[in-house]
């Protein structure tokens, strides 16, 4: 049996509409990298670069999204192909609420800077779970390019590694903070960031676990992670 | 380690039991009967098999869709159902039907009063050439002898179970033709369930038709499988995943999937079936 459509438009609008996906996650992916870059090296100058590209991501969203609809509505896909088009449709808006979490990242990291406070909150497990964040959606991305279940169910695995590292760092910065209260102003951004970060992890889990609805049609969020990798073995 | 007795407990235990004696129960027993079981069917134009070995039930009061290509044996299948090749000579079924246990394809069969009990619609409308009234009622003389007002009253029944009542109840006298081909198909399916059959076998019925046509013969379809057992033949894929409640994909003369139409068209166990449902088939 072939494996294209015997409209080879609906193939390259599919094909589009992956590209356009990819294209959105590598604009996203640049977002987190250079969100932590400003957040590690606090450089007021980069907070605004990722602020400014922000609505360039916003735009892509709805553009993926008009694509999808318009596909729906001409071609009214059925099988992988609605599983597909169905997974786009969702992962953008993961992507877009990534898109969000890095800009809350660089709000938060200038607002640090613009204080003017000194602090000595150590913030090892915030740039570890940032490094974590940038990986995962990177590999999600892969993993969507490829169709790669096997790649999609790490991702998921290792995503509670970075909710780990945030549970870690919440319990450290309460003492920070109950040590010396003048620090809670700048605990509380350095929270938001680090929920930030975690955020981020979330959405790249997701978007793996579509890829696996795309290839094995089986809808694996919210199951335990033993039932997952069964699922992705089938 | 001392054993407390707890008085509820044997009757704790002996709900649990019949609860899931109860799920063993409805896990084994279909919510409805199969009206229909079509076992090991051989079909033969004359040393041409046009169906190899066929298996699947038909449920009662659902709707069950017959997809695949041209040529590969859906219309067939619907013919053999009830035994319209028999009009023609050198064609012959091999296998089981059971209509409620009674196999149709026993020589013995009255294949009248089967007819009777299993209508057909066709692709193309086919409205008798007499009045809208005579349409409906002279399939209904062939089999009951009714009064005129016990008539009138059943031509009424057909025309309203076929959505085709306000529309044609002004010119009942009127010649079925000059309805338009909307209007006609829905006579034919009037005509169908005016002799009170337990199953409609739906051919291609809209594919000359209209999209507004097609949805009233859609919304029917819905509406007639309260009561009848309905299997439709359609070219038209999206009208299987509209108005059915199973689907059977068939190529070749074979039934290659057959599953519940949710499954079949959002994910297809057989890799034949996600080809053809997706556009992949050359």
């Amino acid at each position: 049996m072939p494996d294209k459509h015997l409209s080879s438009q609906f193939d390259s609008d599919l094909n589009s509409l992956c590209s356009k996906l990819l294209e959105m996650g590598g604009m996203v992916e640049s977002q987190t990298s250079t969100a932590m870059r400003a957040f590690v090296d606090m450089d007021i100058e980069i907070c605004n670069q990722v602020i400014e590209r922000e609505k360039a991501v916003n735009d892509f969203e709805i553009q993926v999204d008009s694509a999808c609809t318009e596909i729906i509505a001409r071609r009214q896909p059925t099988a992988r192909d609605l599983r597909l088009v169905m997974a786009v449709s969702k992962a953008i808006t993961n992507l877009e609420r990534a898109g969000d979490e890095a800009e809350r990242v660089a709000k938060r990291t200038k607002r640090i800077i613009e204080s003017g406070h000194n602090h000595n909150i150590n913030v090892a497990e915030i740039k570890l779970s940032g490094q974590m964040a940038i990986s995962l959606l990177r590999r999600s991305l892969d993993a969507f390019a490829r169709l790669d279940t096997i790649a999609a169910a790490e991702v998921v695995r290792e995503d509670k590694q970075i909710d780990e590292e945030f549970r870690a760092f919440v319990r450290k910065l309460i003492v920070y903070m109950m040590e010396d209260p003048s620090l809670i102003t700048t605990g509380l951004d350095m929270l938001t960031i680090a929920k930030a970060i975690e955020r981020i992890g979330d959405h790249s889990k997701n978007i793996a676990e579509f890829v696996i609805y795309i290839v094995k049609g089986a809808d694996v969020r919210h199951i335990p992670h033993a039932d997952l990798v069964r699922e992705v073995q089938k | 380690m001392r054993t407390v007795f707890n008085p509820n407990q044997n009757q704790a235990a002996q709900v649990l039991t019949e609860t899931l004696m109860d799920n063993l129960t409805e896990a084994n027993t279909p919510l409805l009967p199969n009206a229909l079981e079509i076992k090991n069917l051989n079909f033969f134009y004359g040393s041409y098999q046009g169906l190899k070995n066929i298996n699947l039930n038909i449920q009662e009061q659902k709707v069950t869709a017959f997809i695949g290509p041209s040529g590969c044996g859906k219309s067939t299948l619907l013919r053999s159902i009830n035994r319209m090749y028999d009009l023609y000579p050198g064609q012959r079924a091999e296998g089981e039907i059971l209509f409620y246990g009674e196999n149709i394809l026993a020589p013995k069969q009255d294949l009248n009063l089967l007819r009777s009990r299993i209508g057909m619609v066709f692709q193309k409308p086919t409205p008798f050439p007499m009045s809208i009234y005579e349409n409906i009622a002279f399939g209904v003389r062939l089999y009951e002898k009714l009064s005129k007002a016990a008539m009138d009253e059943r031509v009424e029944w057909a025309l309203k179970k076929a959505a085709l009542w306000g529309e044609a109840k002004d010119k009942l006298k009127q010649s079925g033709l000059s309805l338009s081909g909307g209007q006609q198909q829905r006579l034919c399916i009037a005509r169908g369930v005016a002799v009170k059959p337990a199953v409609l076998l739906l051919d291609e019925p809209t594919s000359a038709l209209d999209p507004i046509s097609t949805g009233k013969i859609e919304e029917l379809i819905n509406e007639l499988k309260n009561e009848y057992t309905i299997a439709i033949v359609t070219h038209n894929m999206q009208q299987a995943a509209r108005v059915s409640d199973f689907t059977a994909y068939m190529y070749l003369g074979e039934l290659v999937e057959f599953g519940k139409t949710d499954e079949i068209f959002i994910k297809p166990k057989r890799k034949e079936t996600e080809d053809y449902i997706t556009g992949r088939f050359g």
